[in-house]
């Protein structure tokens, strides 16, 4: 009895206490406590602005699920979908046209001595292999890459949905996997000719007077003229670039993160469809825009006025060790 | 037509991760991928917020937007969902998103991606609602029985809500002018281009 009265008087004690501090404040019982728990908690806006991005920690064992909001992405989709479609369609359509009003105006290089019947070895087996396996993959990589910036609006209203995407996936696994003797075939170019890509004061002068392809006068060259100097760096820089930013596409989150990889992927998109169309005069001239040119890369063997005219130093150093083979050996007389 | 959004009140989340473990249940997701997450910023410091975060379904989504196959599409109730036939796992919405939402399956050689898998607002995918194979790719598809997001259903604290962008918006303003403060809508500046006035 004592024990249950000393408990009542307890909570009266407690209640008139309450009523008191009713009665002193009587705000605080009945507004939301004034303490403000947002007054020192973390900020979208602040740490967004700061940062960019919001990040924290994650219980999940994918600790790269700990990025919250990053709001870069948008940057990155303008970057896909506008910037880089525009860069894209300059480049490869604007050197098209270039070439093609250079065709119409200046024509086809022709070897001015006309043949001479008797050729030269210009590349060697493993140069010409070596050389069609980067080619080949250089194509398929290119049009691959091409697909995934350009096919959505180009070729999918075409073909549908299904079929560009079963075209897509084989493009994708492609591109992957080619992209192996294509890096390959670029170390392999490095090796083999980067002792005659040295830039030299023959290259000024080469190119100060249009490397003959401008005018009508043949600068003197060694092995490798400015021009294909030129192709050769743009190959191997071009294709280190490629490589590099491809393969931390192919291994995502290997040394890198989102914004790593929308770099990268800048980069990949920008520095290919430069690439591709400086590969564009290169095949011209490979091929339509120059008589003779082809056979170095096709038999290997080039005919001796062609070379006299665009390789002369290179002749009179290869006269020496090199056989000059009759081309009437080959090929029968007409 | 109601417009789908969710809405994650930092201030009653308490991290108890109960929405990733239930969506990992309904839809069956595979070991390694997460639909929902939660984020602890600030973490053991005063002011620490927990978020949790999905898919936002937003307003003009660069997921969809960079897709190079399109094979994104955006529902009359602003679900934004994709086809695992004609995705091709290039992984490009993953560097678009804000949000982190994509995941892929590991299936081949070195990083290469599996068809992407993300949350679809317990909503399914092409397929005819609630069929077979539509839940094999997709996940169950609550929406269509008329039911909300399950990560948002059964959330102890309520923090997670899902339904009509303005409805929730209301129902998150309610709290905010009754208990006298709130961080904000975590995320819906850079979803929806819009954030909650109170």
């Amino acid at each position: 009895m004592t024990k249950f009265l000393s408990r009542v008087s307890g909570m009266a004690a407690a209640l008139a206490l309450l009523f008191m501090l009713a009665a002193v404040s009587p705000s605080i019982a009945q507004q939301p406590t004034p303490v403000n728990p947002t007054a020192s908690s973390v900020k979208e806006q602040q740490l967004l602005q700061e940062l960019n991005r919001v990040e924290g920690r994650i219980s999940i064992p994918d600790t790269k699920e700990g990025v919250l909001i990053q709001p870069a992405g948008r940057g990155w989709r303008f970057f896909h979908e506008v910037v880089l479609r525009w860069i894209g369609a300059i480049a490869l359509i604007g050197m098209l046209a270039l070439l093609a009003i250079f065709y119409l105006v200046r024509g086809a290089v022709k070897i001015a001595g006309g043949r001479s019947g008797r050729t030269i070895l210009r590349f060697d087996v493993l140069e010409r292999a070596v050389h069609w396996m980067t080619a080949v993959s250089f194509i398929i990589l290119a049009l691959s890459g091409l697909n995934i910036t350009f096919g959505k609006p180009l070729i999918l209203p075409l073909v549908g949905p299904e079929a560009f995407t079963s075209l897509s996936i084989a493009f994708k696994y492609a591109h992957n996997y080619l992209s192996f003797p294509f890096t390959l075939g670029v170390i392999f170019m490095l090796f083999l000719w980067l002792k005659d890509n040295i830039p030299n004061e023959l290259d000024v002068k080469w190119l100060k007077q249009g490397g003959g392809i401008v005018g009508d006068k043949h600068p003197p060259a060694r092995r490798f003229n400015a021009g294909q100097k030129g192709v050769f760096w743009i190959v191997v820089l071009g294709g280190s670039i490629m490589a590099i930013s491809g393969y931390i596409l192919m291994f995502p989150f290997y040394g890198t993160n989102i914004a790593g990889m929308q770099w990268a992927q800048i980069f990949h998109g920008v520095v290919a469809v430069l690439f591709i169309a400086a590969i564009f005069a290169h095949i011209y001239i490979g091929t339509l825009g120059m008589e003779g040119a082809f056979e170095a890369m096709g038999s290997g063997e080039v005919d001796v006025n062609w070379a006299k005219e665009h390789h002369k130093l290179w002749v009179e150093e290869m006269g020496g060790k090199s056989t000059l083979t009759p081309k009437s050996r080959m090929t029968p007389a007409e | 037509m109601a417009r789908m959004k969710f809405l994650c009140d930092a201030d009653r989340c308490i991290e108890c991760n109960a929405c990733v473990t239930a969506c990992k249940n309904e839809h069956e997701v595979p070991w390694g991928i997460n639909r929902r997450r939660v984020v602890t910023i600030n973490d053991g410091k005063p002011g620490e917020r927990s978020v949790s975060m999905a898919c936002m379904h937003c307003t003009d989504a660069p997921c969809q937007a960079v897709c190079p196959v399109n094979c994104f599409y955006t529902t009359a109730d602003g679900v934004v969902l994709h086809s695992k036939d004609l995705c091709i796992g290039c992984g490009y919405c993953f560097y678009a998103c804000p949000f982190g939402a994509p995941q892929y399956p590991r299936v081949g050689n070195f990083g290469s991606r599996g068809k992407m898998d993300k949350c679809t607002y317990c909503a399914g995918g092409p397929e005819a609602d609630g069929t077979a194979a539509e839940y094999e790719k997709y996940g169950a598809n609550r929406l269509a029985a008329g039911k909300l997001p399950l990560c948002a259903e059964m959330c102890s604290t309520k923090s997670l809500l899902a339904g009509d962008g303005e409805i929730i918006a209301q129902i998150y303003k309610e709290r905010v002018m009754k208990r006298g403060y709130g961080s904000g809508a975590w995320g819906w500046q850079t979803a929806y281009r819009e954030t909650i006035a109170v």
